[in-house]
């Protein structure tokens, strides 16, 4: 896809060092672990929701990444290769964790109507004056592992890590509409969800 | 422009990947129509909500922890590949 490679200066900069790393330096390929360790940390806990699989998920994929270098066509970002490998390990982990829930990428989740949002009320003042910062991120990470794990994965990949949306969709395997789809009825269900919390609170009401 | 044509619309209008003819139409439908307008604000400040959230940071004892044990594999594997070569 020839719309992936955008910005030319991280881009040449990573593929040097994917280019040492294939030849063999490994404080190359380190390089690229520190570089993006994060973000895979990052999103193999959203998608497993479990602090020790996103831990081996980090280690398996990095493993997998080097092992598999030769492999690597230089056609999409390394990054967006290595997000793809990471995505899947996690899956794995999470189809094993919950074998009696069925998890994939493709499934169609389809709630009645779940576009259409049934309570609008403006948010006042700001959720970061409303809660302390702990209490925030409670409410974030549970807000966010309610949603089913196709449309979180995009919203994560998307909104959270900046991907773009073609690089989504590569590193999903994914239709560029499946990925709008999802991404659309993810944010739309999110924020349905944090309306409960941050809604204009109307005088008398009891904060939750 | 309805309601449910502004809700389709409404992912690639935050992500400005629209043409500047049906950001009019959106921008029109915005200014009397308060309930989307409410929504696209609150669904905006969402997505900013989770991007500057730092859920899930690696903390750094864990990070050279998963690091070494990283590269400690990569360099088992490069020896048995230069061994099998």
């Amino acid at each position: 896809m020839s719309t992936i490679q955008k910005l030319n200066e991280p881009v040449s900069d990573e593929l040097m060092l994917v280019r040492a790393a294939k030849a063999g330096d490994i404080s190359a390929f380190e390089e690229l672990v520190r570089r993006y360790d994060r973000n895979v940390f990052r999103i193999a806990q959203h998608i497993t929701q479990n602090r020790e699989d996103a831990e081996d998920v980090v280690q398996d994929a990095f493993l997998k990444a080097y092992e598999n270098l030769a492999g690597f066509q230089e056609q999409s970002k390394f990054y967006t290769w290595l997000v793809r490998i990471a995505v899947n390990e996690a899956l794995m982990r999470l189809r094993r964790r919950r074998p009696e829930r069925m998890v994939s990428l493709d499934e169609e989740v389809k709630t009645e109507d779940d576009t259409m949002p049934r309570e609008v009320a403006d948010w006042s003042p700001n959720p970061e004056q409303l809660y302390t910062q702990g209490e925030l991120r409670d409410i974030l990470t549970k807000t966010i592992q309610g949603l089913p794990s196709s449309f979180r994965t995009v919203f994560v990949l998307r909104d959270v890590e900046g991907l773009s949306t073609e690089e989504t969709a590569e590193a999903l395997e994914l239709s560029i509409p499946a990925v709008k789809s999802r991404l659309l009825r993810a944010r739309l269900q999110l924020r349905e969800r944090l309306n409960k919390y941050f809604k204009k609170r109307k005088a008398g009401d009891a904060k939750k | 422009m309805n309601c449910s044509d502004f809700l389709q619309e409404l992912t690639d209008y935050l992500d400005d990947a629209i043409d500047a003819r049906t950001r009019a139409e959106l921008e029109e439908h915005l200014q009397w129509c308060h309930n989307c307008f409410v929504i696209c604000n609150t669904t905006k400040k969402t997505i900013e909500i989770y991007r500057d959230s730092q859920l899930y940071e690696l903390p750094d004892d864990l990070r050279s922890r998963l690091r070494s044990a990283i590269m400690a594999k990569c360099q088992q594997k490069k020896k048995i590949g230069s061994e099998n070569a």
